[in-house]
């Protein structure tokens, strides 16, 4: 199998300007220097923190924006060195399902517009066959025919997320970032989204980058997750293994966090993460993680945070990682290590 | 206990492009006791939102409450003037939203908008409201909350934008906090120190919140009592230990049975429940829930018991006729 999407020490920074006329007094360093690929009909989930940059990731792969520098290979072409026109050309095949189902969809436009405008504009169908696939496409995402005439501003915020994964499925895409697709969604209707997009997934052989916070889900529908903090990857390693046998502290600390539906289990958290999480235009040398680390030491100011093959298939971001691998629980006294 | 919040047969319907009134939420009772966490929880667009609004009065303008009442720390809320309820909102009651960018003014920077709100309902000066601004950013865990204070919403990546809008709500140290899914765009350690946070200042200030969310995770870990909702009613209601241990709506049940854990192996199936909600829901007699149901039969589409609600024990009741008392369940070929 081929990688279809292969991303090479991707980079965004955005200028923060201030002043009358304004000019730029900082940056944030949203994305620096990822590197990861996809496999054709295999789907990588993004987890991390919020605001660690997995969203700007999504954005620089379907070319909303233009990276500050790195490449993105999709189907062997460089999307950041492309005409513009080549690009709109490719651009059908990338979509994307954005995390804020209130803003990303036209409120001035019915549904069966939101869905059949796109797919006349790109010659997906012709205006007589629309209503059929418009009802096909919101057959598929479990929402009523009668959707169709309404506007998005009528429909709950799992209702709408639905019309979003329609309008990406609607321009038969074969990489789809889903951008936190079910977390405004009920467990029911997610089960049942996630489902779909791994029926689909197998149908039509899609590629996806999903990012998400709700572990469980990410763990449900990838192949393999990858783990951000701070504009890096963490750890990256099947799905299968990332949770039951974390390398990374981080990835530990979100396993642990992760909340459990189980109210006689409220108050085992211990693991806690403190530390404030740093800022993303004030990074601190060495490993970004260090200052909210139970096994921080003064080595970990000369990390420099490059992908460790650690086990065959599981990379990871912390050389000392493996020393805590097999002992979470009991590794409190994590100085040792100096 | 005297409730803090007694809302009583509360139903609200909106006016679509044909003229015709929806009833969304339909007859729903439920209180908030004082100090007390209640989650709300169920399928998307079954009217969670819409009840946290009308108890807000901010329904939009095609929505109207049609009936009910809505009594908050021993006043009746409907039917007050602008003005009072303005005073309520936003220093006695206040709401975290579920979409946080649009509920964000897009032309004001954070800073502004935090201080704004000390200013009106605090009375502080502009320095004081600075200084106090930084630190309630500070408490919902924004690194660099004075640059955080130069920022437009939209320089905000959606968790944080989350975290400003719970710092607002904080900002006036409501007696009810209703938060609409003010977490799903969090990551779990984030969410789970905002979540301790909250629960903490609850507590401590002895407030009340209301939590909307559809994270069964969630709800383990912060309700006191949980409501479910179908279709715009109330089904079942619970303490949170016998919500999860002894679920007994069917729609309940699968809703447990849908949450995917970390553990699982991705090769099953995730369960789900067949079929959507109908449409025309507020036009059926009997259980809504009937079409989706395994337990289904003729008596909960007609019986007279169809829509009644019955008790499991002391706390917890349920809407469904598999708890009709044996004495007079009509048949009982329905199981
Ligand atoms: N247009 C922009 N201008 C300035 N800063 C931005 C812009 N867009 C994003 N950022 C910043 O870049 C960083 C990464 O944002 P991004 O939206 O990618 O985060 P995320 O990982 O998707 O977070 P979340 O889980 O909260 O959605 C954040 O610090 C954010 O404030
Ligand atoms: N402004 C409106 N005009 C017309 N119908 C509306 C409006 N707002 C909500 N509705 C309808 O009311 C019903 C309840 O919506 P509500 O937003 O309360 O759902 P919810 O339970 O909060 O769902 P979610 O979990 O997806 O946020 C939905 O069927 C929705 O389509
Ligand atoms: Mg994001
Ligand atoms: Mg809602």
């Amino acid at each position: 199998m081929s990688n279809q999407l292969i991303v090479e020490n991707l980079v965004k920074y955005y200028p923060i300007k201030d002043g009358i006329i304004p000019h730029t007094i900082a940056e944030i360093k949203a994305v620096d220097g990822v590197s990861f690929s996809i496999e054709e009909g295999t789907t990588l989930g993004l987890v991390g923190e919020s605001g660690c940059g997995k969203s700007t990731i999504g954005r620089q792969i379907v070319a909303l924006e233009k990276p500050t520098s790195g490449s993105i290979f999709f189907e062997g072409e460089d999307l950041t060195q492309m005409t513009a026109s080549r690009l709109q050309e490719k651009r059908t095949n990338l979509q994307m399902v954005f995390q804020d189902p209130y803003s990303s969809l036209n409120p001035r436009k019915k549904v069966f517009h939101i869905l059949a405008d796109p797919m006349i504009h790109h010659h997906i169908c012709t205006k007589e066959e629309a209503p059929s696939r418009v009802d096909e496409l919101l057959d598929m995402v479990g929402l009523n025919r009668s959707a169709k005439d309404r506007f998005p501003h009528e429909f709950s915020g799992g209702q709408r997320q639905r019309i979003g994964i329609a309008r990406a499925l609607a321009l038969n895409p074969r990489l789809i970032v889903l951008d936190e697709p079910v977390s405004a969604l009920d467990v029911s209707i997610q089960a049942q989204i996630l489902n779909l997009l791994k029926n689909l997934k197998a149908k039509l052989g899609l590629t996806y980058l999903f990012i998400g916070h709700g572990l469980g889900a990410v763990r449900y529908i990838s192949d393999r997750i990858a783990v951000m903090y701070m504009g890096k990857i963490v750890e990256l390693a099947d799905a299968d293994t990332l949770f039951t046998h974390p390398l990374h502290p981080y990835t530990k600390a979100l396993r642990d966090a992760a909340p459990v539906p189980d109210p006689t289990l409220r108050d085992r958290k211990s693991s806690a993460l403190t530390g404030e999480v740093g800022s993303a235009m004030d990074i601190p040398s060495g490993c970004r993680f260090k200052n909210r680390c139970v096994h921080a030491c003064a080595g970990c100011s000369a990390v420099n945070m490059e992908l460790i093959e650690a086990e065959p298939g599981h990379f990871v971001a912390c050389p000392y990682a493996l020393r805590f691998a097999e002992t979470p629980k009991s590794a409190k006294g994590g100085a040792e290590h100096v | 206990m005297k409730h803090l919040l007694d809302v009583q047969n509360l139903s609200v319907a909106f006016r679509g492009d044909d003229r015709r009134e929806r009833t969304v939420v339909d007859r729903v009772s439920f209180h908030v006791n004082p100090g007390e966490i209640l989650c709300i929880v169920g399928e998307s667009g079954c009217g969670k939102s819409v009840t946290a609004l009308a108890i807000m009065d901010l329904l939009s303008r095609n929505g109207r409450i049609t009936e009910g009442s809505v009594r908050f720390d021993g006043r009746e809320l409907i039917g007050m003037t602008a003005g009072e309820m303005d005073q309520i909102r936003g220093s006695k009651m206040t709401m975290v939203f579920q979409d946080a960018l649009t509920s964000l003014n897009p032309v004001f920077t954070v800073g502004r908008q935090l201080t704004e709100s000390l200013r009106v309902h605090q009375g502080l000066d502009k320095k004081e409201a600075a200084k106090r601004a930084v630190t309630l950013l500070e408490k919902v865990g924004l690194p660099d909350p004075a640059t955080m204070m130069k920022k437009f919403p939209h320089q905000l990546s959606g968790g944080q934008r989350q975290r400003v809008m719970i710092a607002i709500a904080l900002s006036c140290d409501p007696k009810l906090l209703i938060a609409d899914e003010p977490t799903t765009a969090l990551d779990v350690t984030i969410q789970s120190q905002i979540m301790s946070l909250t629960r903490d200042l609850i507590h401590e200030l002895n407030m009340s919140m209301i939590l909307i969310t559809h994270d069964l995770g969630l709800v383990a870990e912060m309700a006191d009592r949980v409501i479910v909702m179908y279709a715009g009613q109330i089904v079942e209601t619970a303490d949170v230990y016998s919500l999860f241990h002894t679920p007994a709506h069917p729609y309940t049940k699968a809703l447990m049975g849908a949450v995917p854990s970390i553990y699982d192996s991705s090769d099953r199936q995730l369960a789900s429940i067949r079929g959507t909600v109908p449409e025309n829901y507020t036009e059926l007699s009997g259980c809504r829930f009937a079409d989706r149901c395994d337990h289904a039969c003729e008596d909960c589409r007609s019986g007279a018991k169809s829509e009644g609600t019955f008790s499991v024990s002391a706390e917890h009741t349920v809407r469904c006729i598999l708890y009709a008392p044996e004495s007079d369940k009509e048949v009982t070929s329905c199981v």
